[in-house]
């Protein structure tokens, strides 16, 4: 039987994070072709709420990416995601959701070999957690 | 033409959104003027068979309380359904699984494990546990059987028009009755309150904009009567909550909990209130920011005390 191949959406930040997706594109990298990229302005822009909606439409996993702390090209949006992910990570648990589904990192837009690292790590952590299925709401009785 | 017909109904719920109706006042005497009950289990004696024997749409309106727990709830919720013309999701129970949602956490069979075996205070020595059916020299009596996920009104039947609350507020209901009484009545699936924006927009306790350095429970803090209270670290829901109750608790000096509902246009209430939060965090150090939001008891069951049925996740992941 073929492995698992999971669906990964990666929501990269457009200052840093998408640029340095791009450096690893341009520099021929090889990484995991599992991760579909969502370009947003900042990782700040990334509600809970689209991370959690792409678990129900059928992601396997969330990667986050945005500048490294100081970094942020709107100086806070970074350290707003920090308090959002750490909160939904946590949260998502008690749903039965594992925490390495969802991950937040940093990537420079130098750091193409980095994205590239952070995109095959995270992609081998959900293969090995398996495909996340969908929440079902059937009838299940007792008695 | 006689006057219009009216039903209440309670389904998975406490009881409180039937004493909220009564907690109108004397109004409850022009409801009385103004309508017939036909069915109202919770204040007169009335039997199923009775609403059964109704012909089709007879009901002018049903008031129609709590969850979707069971199959007697859903079998009663259509019934009801089929006999109203309009049909309202009165409490958050009904419009949102409220407290009793929070059961979509857990399975059924923990539930029923913790309830009738593992809590401490359980004596149950045989291990008996509530069973669907019985066997008496009658024949085979059956009750009702526990669905796999609690369901807020308006995912098994259509449902015209919700009203919020936990229970809803006296002015609330009134606002509801006044509008079928008076033939008023708003567009379909109208959340009906005096407002659809956030409770902050009417609560007068003054925000000055603060960052939170720290979490407190109510117990543990006595706030300041005078200022905000989630800037004040209490996790006061009033941001992510719909206003229209009067912002009665944090005049009190108790964070509002989001009995409510979310705002017009939000889907899920939960995520909206913990986005608010996770950027309100006054650190710049990713650690210290983690470090201050795992102070946060029980995170699922703060954001989604009143509706975790109709959040976009509705219940913990099944094996």
């Amino acid at each position: 039987m073929s492995r698992f191949e999971p669906k990964i959406v990666a929501f990269l930040c457009n200052w840093c994070s998408y640029a340095g997706a791009d450096l690893a594109g341009t520099s021929r990298l090889q990484y995991a072709p599992n991760v579909r990229v969502i370009r947003v302005m900042c990782s700040g822009r990334v509600e809970p709420y689209l991370v959690v909606e792409a678990l129900q439409a059928g992601a396997d996993g969330v990667i986050v990416l945005g500048c490294h702390p100081g970094e942020c090209h709107y100086l806070e949006g970074n350290y707003r995601t920090v308090g959002r992910m750490a909160l939904l990570k946590r949260m998502l648990g008690q749903f039965g959701i594992e925490e390495e589904r969802v991950r937040l990192d940093w990537v420079s837009a130098s750091e193409g070999v980095r994205f590239a690292s952070i995109v095959n790590q995270a992609t081998e952590a959900i293969r090995a957690l398996g495909p996340l299925r969908g929440q079902k709401t059937q009838e299940v009785s007792h008695g | 033409m006689g006057k219009p017909k009216a039903a209440f109904y309670w389904a998975s719920s406490c009881g409180g959104c039937d004493i909220a109706i009564l907690a109108i006042g004397e109004k409850i005497l022009d409801v009385a003027a103004a309508v017939d009950i036909v069915f109202w289990p919770a204040a007169m004696d009335f039997k199923y068979e009775d609403v059964k024997g109704m012909p089709e749409q007879s009901i002018d309106v049903c008031l129609f309380n709590g969850a979707i727990r069971n199959t007697e709830d859903e079998h009663v919720a259509k019934m009801l359904r089929s006999k109203s013309k309009i049909m309202i999701a009165y409490g958050s129970c009904a419009y949102e699984g409220c407290i009793p949602g929070l059961a979509n956490l857990f399975t059924v069979e923990s539930i029923l494990d913790h309830v009738y075996k593992d809590s401490p205070s359980t004596d149950n020595q045989q291990k008996v546990l509530p069973q669907a059916t019985v066997t008496v020299p009658e024949g085979e009596l059956e009750l009702p059987r526990l669905q796999g996920a609690v369901r807020a009104l308006h995912q098994i039947v259509d449902v015209d028009f919700f009203v919020p609350g936990c229970p809803p507020e006296p002015r609330t209901t009134w606002l509801a009755l006044e509008a079928i009484l008076s033939g008023a009545l708003p567009e379909k699936g109208t959340v009906i309150s005096h407002s659809a924006k956030a409770l902050c927009e009417e609560c007068p306790l003054p925000k000055e904009g603060k960052k939170i350095k720290k979490f407190y429970r109510p117990h543990q803090v006595i706030p300041d009567p005078k200022k905000c209270l989630l800037e004040q670290g209490l996790l006061c829901y009033g941001v992510a909550t719909r206003g229209g109750c009067g912002s009665l608790c944090p005049q009190a000096g108790m964070p509002c909990t989001g009995c409510y509902g979310p705002v017009e246009g939000v889907v899920d209430q939960g995520l909206h209130f913990l986005t608010a939060l996770g950027s309100m965090i006054d650190s710049i150090d990713p650690d210290e920011i983690k470090r201050i939001t795992d102070e946060i008891a029980d995170p699922a069951g703060t954001f989604y005390r009143y509706s975790l049925p109709v959040s976009l996740l509705k219940r913990a992941k099944t094996k």
